[in-house]
């Protein structure tokens, strides 16, 4: 506990935390939206394609200088996008293929202007190759400043045009017809991701900025139903994941900060998809054991009651033993449910001769109506994943 | 601002859509009359979901004007109600059945307006006309085809519209949901609507719809069922595809 | 032929050309079957693979990485179809997921326990195919650069592979529903595939680090697919597409003292910027000029059409004739002057005083849409 009050009263500290809550909550939000129009790799494109413009930015500015550098890697970002979007609309490449070329020429060529800035070795050259894997450390105090009004313009954006943005991410098509701008949408969530990729370069890095963008949306969507919370939650895994990689590269023994967050944020996505309720695999796994017993136990219900009619009474008291046989398997579990339920009941007998068990008065309505029931459930189940 | 044919539910005139060497829809005329229930089909391939697009102004057309009620698409936005194939979405979307409903309203609240309580009010009665009030609060990927067609069907109603356009709304869909929307559909043709639908059952329009049309690349022939649904006329729509199951009776086939 | 061998720039250029054949050749399969960005996500998990191997083994290249690679590629795609059947997310969106968290611990792993061997991971990303001569092996008495050597290797078995299974990758491609009714199991192909991918990537990460080598999986194929429509067209121009690059980016590297390996990459693009824009039939101005020679015949046909529905019909009087073709047609006066004008030319229609009039041919051009039930355009595919 010393240890994280220490490490929370140190500057740098503050300051890298402070940087990594701004650049989760943005990547969270805007990711929300990238993720659900089916724009994840859009993210990872446009990472790889700020390269050359963080070269450029460098060689244009003669040095360290944050703003130019991420003038530069968004010139080049939207740049990348537009040849991709070129590419698809006007050529037969599909849109992997277009990524695919936009991401590696672009990366290709911020690799050849990577080497021409390290040929004139300034001194700041080596600053550029922290924007590799991103280096947390490096973050200045001027530069929250940028990366805070990046992040409440994101936040605004999203805020204002919120019906407009679900709308036109549900249903482009239908949006359209209603007279939204759906064009216009698209170019302003484009524009935004590529802000958002841009603001976490430092931090996160080239390669691997699309996992921030990625990763708390799918993790947050695990958890509701509801688009509001989606994002606020993204955004609040962004910040943590962010947070919780950032401080461990920056206490020092030379580790790069994107893949700590990246793989904070992983830790997070596992946990949601396993654990979260109603939609997390487990609890679906668990639905899918008990509605498979509750419908075994009805199919038990069932044949006793079948049995029943044949041997003419109603309290024909059935074997547990011929029920075994019967389905294969112990139904002793399944008895025990439908006795719970108030479905059959024990029926005494000489203990050599078995467990025998008899169908209640409402077992037998219970009884009649299991074909019916079970035509419903299966209807119920099937639209379900 | 010239009007044209004000008296129409829908005037089409000679739109064509032609990118590439194949024209989708060439020439095509039509001219819906107010408060029927009207029918288009044709082979696959033959446009219609491209007309009604082209309507709705969602593609623009290489030639031709759509007039509603005697103008411009995008003058009438208020008075028309949209309902896509249900397949053209991603239905993993995390909003519930009634708020899909209330994106029908977002086009008339401008930039900044919240929906509130009338427009939630208005979304619940619209699902309350298909049947779903109980399913408002259900997350859309819990919803059978019939469900979700439903909803897409409430997502138009809302708008209060006098003309509705659905694209294929019965194809798929278990008989319970086909019933509900008929019934809607018919409740909307009795109170003086109208209603297109790109139908894609061939059989079922002589029982279902009282005014069609057939479309093959180009409109073969429109107006009253009975009139146009003859053997005729559907051998020059689908030329030799169509197996004239109901050949006995049909005006103008053997037998 | 020692000679040959010996010089630098020989080895570089020779290596950087078998990365872009071997990457062509795969690749081209790869894009057609939309894998780019699975690939993308492949060449970078693969450094998960790099680390592991070598601190199990020691070994920074040869076999033992090669069949790591593939081995870490297959993860990589089991993973991501793992995660994408689980329906919780997009197919997209599993790719964006795994890729990163594989990178991320290889990083991490070459971070903390690899300070000071030369594999980090910069040098895995981009490569430096200038220092392809450093490691020597010697064969059949004659001294080859390492990294060249395996590059041949897993050149010629992908080159056998593609070869071999030429037919079969050939209908998993393009129909896997026929592809598996027949009995091939389009999957495994796809293992295959992928798996050579990655070895191919390892072997490549040594001269060119494994993000060039996507360049030369995704871009000569997309140059070539752009330039024709056959097969193993596509195939041989993509592989010369890419021996071009290799030499002209070397050459221009060398100029310009840049890297060279991202050199090669950047040509690979300028070439096809150049089939975008310039390919005789799927270029950006052949296209244009298509186009407008299609507008133009699509009007023509238009007013024929229009001409035809109307003639010898009461209303034909008001209905061909110049004036009405604003109003029917949405044409401006101006382009109602032109569509009658070269129609006029080209023989559709004749003129009579204020009235249009079709000609034979005009007549035959009009029948062509006219009739949709006798193998009209509604009868082929397409909407």
């Amino acid at each position: 506990m010393d240890a994280i009050v220490t490490l929370l009263g140190d500057y740098t500290l503050r300051t890298v935390a402070l940087g990594a809550i701004l650049l989760g909550v943005t990547s969270g939000a805007l990711g929300s939206f990238a993720v659900l129009r089916k724009q994840s790799l859009l993210g990872d494109t446009l990472s790889h394609a700020a390269l050359p413009g963080i070269a450029l930015g460098f060689l244009v500015a003669g040095g360290r200088s944050l703003s130019a550098v991420l003038a530069g890697a968004l010139a080049t970002g939207v740049l990348a996008a537009l040849t991709m979007l070129l590419l698809v609309r006007r050529s037969r490449l599909k849109t992997d293929a277009s990524l695919g070329v936009a991401l590696s020429v672009y990366f290709a060529a911020g690799v050849v202007l990577l080497s021409f800035v390290q040929g004139r070795a300034g001194a700041g050259q080596a600053g550029l190759e922290t924007f590799l894997f991103g280096q947390a450390a490096a973050i200045l105090r001027s530069d929250l400043w940028i990366m805070a009004a990046v992040t409440a313009l994101s936040v605004a954006l999203v805020v204002a045009g919120w019906k407009e943005l679900k709308a036109a991410t549900f249903d482009p098509v239908f949006a359209a017809s209603l007279g939204l701008p759906t064009a216009f949408l698209d170019a302003v969530m484009t524009a935004m991701i590529a802000l958002a990729v841009v603001l976490g370069l430092q931090m996160v890095g080239v390669v691997l900025m699309s996992a921030m963008i990625v990763a708390p949306a799918v993790a947050a969507r695990q958890w509701t139903e509801r688009l509001g919370t989606m994002v606020v939650l993204a955004s609040t895994f962004g910040a943590v994941g962010g947070v919780i990689g950032a401080l461990i590269s920056a206490t020092g023994r030379g580790l790069a900060t994107g893949p700590l967050i990246v793989l904070s944020l992983t830790v997070i996505v596992a946990v949601s998809l396993a654990f979260a309720p109603n939609r997390g695999l487990v609890a679906a796994a668990v639905r899918r054991a008990r509605s498979g017993r509750a419908l075994r136990a009805r199919q038990v219900l069932a044949t006793m009651d079948r049995l029943a009619r044949e041997h003419g009474h109603p309290d024909y008291a059935t074997e547990q033993g011929m029920l075994d046989t019967y389905f294969g398997t112990s139904t002793a579990g399944l008895l025990r449910d439908l006795e719970e339920r108030g479905w059959v009941r024990r029926v005494e007998h000489r203990p050599e001769e078995g467990v025998h068990w008899a169908l209640s008065e409402a077992g037998a309505v219970e009884a009649s109506r299991v074909p019916t029931d079970a035509g419903r459930d299966a209807g119920r189940h099937a639209g379900r994943r | 601002m010239s009007v044209h044919e004000p008296d129409l539910a829908v005037h089409v005139e000679d739109l064509t859509v032609a990118y590439h060497a194949k024209p989708v829809l060439w020439d095509v005329d039509l001219d819906v009359p107010p408060g029927v229930m009207a029918a288009i089909v044709g082979p696959n391939g033959a446009g219609k979901s491209t007309l009604l697009k082209a309507i709705l102004g969602l593609i623009r057309p290489t030639a031709g004007h759509v007039y509603l009620f005697g103008r411009p698409y995008a003058e009438q936005r208020h008075r028309v109600g949209y309902v896509p194939q249900r397949t053209s979405v991603d239905w993993d979307f995390p909003t519930t059945v009634a708020d899909v409903v209330e994106m029908g309203l977002y086009g008339r609240l401008g930039w900044l307006r919240r929906p509130g309580r009338t427009e939630r009010a208005r979304a619940l009665s619209a699902l309350e006309q298909v049947g779903m009030s109980d399913y408002r609060d259900r997350q859309i990927a819990q919803l059978s085809g019939g469900q979700q067609q439903r909803t897409f069907l409430a997502r138009a109603l809302v708008q209060d519209a006098d003309v509705y356009f659905l694209d294929e709304p019965m194809a798929g869909v278990d008989a319970t949901s086909e019933r509900a929307i008929l019934e809607v559909l018919r409740e909307l043709r009795d109170r003086g609507k109208t209603v297109v639908v790109v139908h894609h059952d061939l059989q079922t329009v002589r029982t279902t719809f009282d005014w069609m049309m057939l479309l093959n690349v180009r409109a073969v022939a429109q107006g009253p069922v009975e009139e146009v649904y003859t053997a005729q006329n559907l051998h020059a729509t689908y030329g030799g595809q169509v197996a004239l199951l109901e050949g006995a009776g049909l005006p103008g086939a053997p037998g | 032929m020692s000679a040959l061998l010996t010089s630098i720039p020989f080895a570089i250029v020779a290596t950087g050309a078998l990365v872009g054949v071997a990457g062509s050749l795969l690749g081209t399969f790869l894009i057609l079957r939309g894998d780019a960005m699975l690939t993308d996500a492949i060449s970078h998990s693969i450094l998960f693979g790099i680390v592991i191997v070598w601190m199990l083994t020691g070994q920074t290249s040869g076999p033992v990485q090669i069949v790591g690679a593939a081995l870490t590629g297959l993860l990589t795609v089991v993973a991501t179809e793992a995660l994408t059947r689980t329906r919780r997310m997009a197919g997209d969106a599993a790719i964006g997921l795994v890729f990163p968290a594989l990178f991320s611990v290889g990083v991490l792993l070459l971070n903390v326990y690899a300070r000071d061997v030369h594999i980090d991971a910069h040098t895995v990303l981009l490569g430096e195919i200038g220092f392809v001569w450093l490691d020597v092996v010697t064969v059949l008495g004659v001294q080859v650069p390492d990294a060249l050597l395996w590059m041949a290797v897993v050149a010629l078995v992908d080159l056998t592979f593609v070869v071999v299974a030429y037919k079969e990758l050939k209908l998993a491609t393009f129909d896997a529903g026929l592809a598996a009714a027949l009995g091939f199991t389009p999957a495994v192909l796809s293992y295959l595939l992928l798996g050579l991918t990655s070895a191919t990537a390892v072997a490549a990460f040594d001269a060119v680090g494994v993000v060039l080598f996507l360049a030369f999986v995704v871009v000569p194929p997309s140059a070539a697919y752009l330039l024709t429509d056959r097969l193993w067209r596509i195939l041989a121009y993509a592989s010369g597409i890419a021996v071009a690059s290799s030499v002209i980016g070397y050459l221009l590297a060398v100029a310009w003292d840049v890297s060279i390996g991202g050199m090669m990459a950047v040509v690979t693009g300028a070439f096809l910027a150049a089939a975008f824009l310039l390919g005789p039939r799927y270029g950006l101005v052949a296209q244009e000029l298509r186009r407008r020679g299609q507008r133009e015949a699509n009007e023509n046909r238009a007013l024929a059409v229009h001409l035809h529905h109307h003639e010898g019909t009461p209303e034909a009087g008001e209905e061909n004739v110049l004036s009405a073709l604003h109003g029917h047609l949405s044409w401006r006066d101006a382009k109602a002057r032109e569509v009658v004008a070269r129609s006029l030319d080209a023989g559709l229609i004749e003129r009579h005083g204020e009235r249009l009039i079709l000609t034979e041919k005009g007549r035959a051009s009009a029948r062509e849409i006219l009739e949709p039930g006798r193998g009209g355009p509604a009868t082929e595919a397409g909407r």
